[in-house]
């Protein structure tokens, strides 16, 4: 039985979309500050990469105090349970139409694999580019008379940081918008993160979730 | 309600920081405003010298000019004394010599390589009359210091050719006299511009065409704008001038300076401004040179002393530039020029006659600029770069100074004689150094830094000029991380094989999704 739940709230899919359009934006500006191509112009490009990435600090300012103050980062805790038949589901099951392995609950939203890479994401990739990012705007040349401690005598290192960051990220976009269309029909998780209402498997006591995956795999 | 209040409040509070850093507060419109005030005010000239009882007299010799300037204008004489407009030498201290004197008497350039011996053409240019030996010259004469040279202001003033520095016969010394004043563009010009035998042969950035500039040419001395002369920049106190050339200096010191008038962070933009630190602001305002005439930027002298049917002859190009000479050689000219650049930490070397060369097979820089990326002291300049092939002893290795200029054929000039092997024993001797007989000619090449013609801020370097992979200005500068011109070929590559792995594999795991979803359907 399916019912309609309310699994995003309007801060997350605020929060979601913005970061979305953020990184896109800085992709774009960014690659082309990198000297992968020309679209904006040089100086506006670095100009628009700036405010874009002061935006997007804010944002997350914002998305660290939401997480906390409502719980929702233990939706990011780790988890080993189901992490075979997630894999399974995606190279085999998903073609033979099996159902997905993990039932998605308001409670526990992610799957087994959504959890470790959107755990990576926020704990490196993200802090990689933020810090690399400050460092990049704010390094200091070694000049006279100043503490040579704080000085950055070269931005290399902070430039490949950044670059090779910015790599991966676009790799998380490429799957990312991919693996939306994995969900119960081709359109449901976009709708969902779109209105914040997705149609679930009636709420069961969640201690019987995994048994009823189990049975489901099993009747597959 | 709520729903709705924390994303408005989020949505302004980004709209709000976007418009805050995009803003720029407009502090360099109020900064030239200031200087443009400061420097609109005519040069007003506060005495008339036509006046004074002293000058009111018939002068026969110019000698006689001096010993007048002198009667009023007493202590400046030993001020000239003390410069190398008089001396043509200066101590200097040069990094792996320690201190030398050294100056136009002393150093060797690829131009017309030295003036030992050719005095009497070179110093046309001293700031003195009868300079015909820059060794026996009396340096204590005062009465031979040219005031006029400087402070003419009739513009009639000129120096004869090959007559070690005396006047032309034929102006009116009375006249001039009573018509001095702060030099003008027209008095350094005359010889800034014409160094090296002609005009624009050496800078590049100083020539005639800066006589009367345009502000496209100069957007400092423009006639149309500014009009600033020399002196307004190159300021002076008690006849000691601010800035020099670096092909006869070596010390980063009483340099004439941009940021003098402009400040170290002139721009409204924050990341332009941090570029000040590395880059010299002539870098990007100084897009080109040479931008009315051509400057010569290769001299062969190999090929000097050919002649047609026994008399020298000459070559030119479509813009009349002598292409070749039978006392000079070949040369080569460029026009609209851009600039090479070069670390500059503001001190240089030199070679200096005498030096042996131990190394042949690569150019030898007769100026080496010095500095690098990280030191603190170095910033990007723009230069231009002469280069020669000019005579060596192959068994002495040591450049030779050639006799150039003679008064009469049969004193072993090669402008009178053609002969190289006559030119170089005269000449060694004259600079008492050894000649071993042999002469070949080896590649040289001189760096002068490009500090004029600056272009108006619409024409400066783009940005995407040296932040690019490709054709950057800054190509040959690889001691340092620039973004957009590098990268690291290692995350380059595994970047790109990453996204394109990530985006075949999407392609592959869909399509096998709908391939599979058609056949169950089938099935079904």
């Amino acid at each position: 039985m399916k019912q309609k739940a309310y699994i995003y709230r309007s801060f997350e899919r605020f929060w979601h979309w913005m970061q979305a359009l953020s990184i896109f934006f800085l992709a774009a500006t960014g690659f082309e500050i990198h000297g992968s191509f020309t679209f904006f112009g040089y100086q506006n490009a670095v100009k628009y990469h700036n405010v874009a990435a002061y935006t997007f600090i804010i944002l997350i300012v914002f998305a660290i105090f939401w997480h906390f103050t409502t719980g929702e980062w233990k939706q990011y805790l780790p988890t080993t349970k189901h992490l075979k038949a997630q894999i399974n589901f995606y190279l085999i099951g998903i073609f033979q139409n099996a159902p997905h392995p993990t039932k998605k609950t308001v409670l526990s939203k992610l799957n087994p694999l959504q959890k470790l890479t959107y755990l990576g994401l926020k704990i490196l990739v993200i802090p990689t580019m933020v810090i690399s990012g400050l460092l990049y705007m704010f390094y200091r040349y070694p000049q006279k008379g100043t503490i040579e401690g704080l000085n950055i005598g070269t931005i290399e290192v902070i430039a490949l940081f950044h670059t090779a960051a910015a790599f991966l990220l676009m790799a998380f976009v490429i799957v990312h918008l991919y693996l939306i269309t994995t969900g119960a029909t081709i359109t449901s998780n976009l709708k969902a993160m779109i209105t914040g209402y997705e149609e679930l498997e009636a709420h069961e006591a969640p201690e019987n979730e995994d048994l009823k995956n189990e049975k489901n795999e099993v009747e597959v | 309600m709520k729903k709705i209040v924390i994303p408005l409040v989020l949505i302004g509070l980004v709209i709000l920081s976007a418009i805050s850093f995009l803003t720029s507060k407009n502090t360099e419109v109020t900064k030239l405003a200031v200087l443009k005030e400061q420097f609109d005010k005519k040069n007003v000239q506060h005495v008339d010298h036509t006046q004074f009882a002293e000058l009111k007299k018939k002068f026969t010799s110019p000698q006689q000019v001096t010993e007048a300037c002198i009667v009023c204008h007493n202590g400046r004489a030993q001020e000239i004394m003390q410069s190398n407009h008089w001396n043509w030498e200066r101590a200097e201290y040069v990094k792996g010599r320690g201190i030398v004197y050294l100056g136009k008497r002393n150093a060797i350039n690829n131009f017309c390589i030295g003036t030992e011996g050719n005095e009497m053409s070179c110093a046309k240019c001293h700031v003195g009359y009868g300079m015909s030996n820059s060794k026996t010259f009396n340096y204590n004469d005062e009465s031979n210091i040219d005031c006029l040279v400087c402070h003419d202001n009739s513009e009639t003033y000129a120096k004869a050719q090959e007559k070690g520095g005396a006047p032309d016969p034929n102006i009116d010394l009375t006249n001039i006299a009573q018509h001095v004043g702060k030099p003008k563009r027209t008095n350094c010009g005359v010889c800034h511009f014409f160094g090296g035998g002609g005009n624009n042969v050496k800078h590049g950035d100083l020539e005639k065409s800066m006589f009367e500039p345009a502000k496209s040419v100069d957007v400092h001395m423009g006639t149309d704008g500014m009009n600033l002369q020399c002196v307004d920049c190159h300021k002076t106190e008690n006849h000691m001038i601010s800035g020099k050339m670096y092909s006869l200096s070596s010390m980063n010191r009483n340099r004439a300076l941009c940021e003098d008038c402009h400040t170290e962070s002139p721009h409204d933009d924050a990341i332009l401004n941090k570029h000040t630190l590395k880059v010299a602001c002539q870098t990007c305002h100084i897009p080109i040179y040479a931008k009315v005439n051509a400057t010569k930027i290769a001299w062969d002298w190999s090929t000097a002393g050919k002649l047609k049917d026994g008399k020298p002859y000459e070559e030119d190009d479509a813009e009349g530039n002598h292409t070749f000479l039978s006392i000079k050689g070949n040369f080569t000219w460029g026009k609209n020029l851009k600039p090479d650049y070069v670390w500059f930490n503001g001190t240089a070397g030199h070679y200096l006659l005498g030096d042996k060369v131990a190394d042949t097979t690569k150019p030898l820089v007769l100026n080496p600029l010095y500095g690098s990326y990280n030191d603190v002291d170095s910033k990007i300049i723009p230069v231009k770069i002469h280069r020669a092939k000019q005579p060596f002893d192959p068994v002495n290795k040591i450049l030779i100074q050639p006799k150039l200029y003679a008064e009469k054929v049969g004193e072993g000039a090669l402008w009178k004689d053609f002969n190289w092997e006559t030119a170089s024993e005269v000449g060694m001797k004259d600079v008492n150094l050894p000649f071993s007989g042999k002469i070949s000619f080896i590649k040289t090449e001189m760096y002068w830094p490009v500090n004029h013609m600056v272009s108006s801020k619409e024409n400066t370097v783009k940005c995407n000029e040296c932040h690019t992979r490709e054709n950057s200005r800054l190509a040959g500068l690889n001691d340092f991380y620039m973004p957009a011109r590098d990268f690291s070929p290692v995350i380059e590559t595994a970047g790109k094989a990453v996204l394109l792995f990530s985006f075949l594999l999407v392609l592959a795991h869909g399509g096998f999704r709908i391939f599979s979803s058609r056949k169950m359907k089938k099935k079904g």
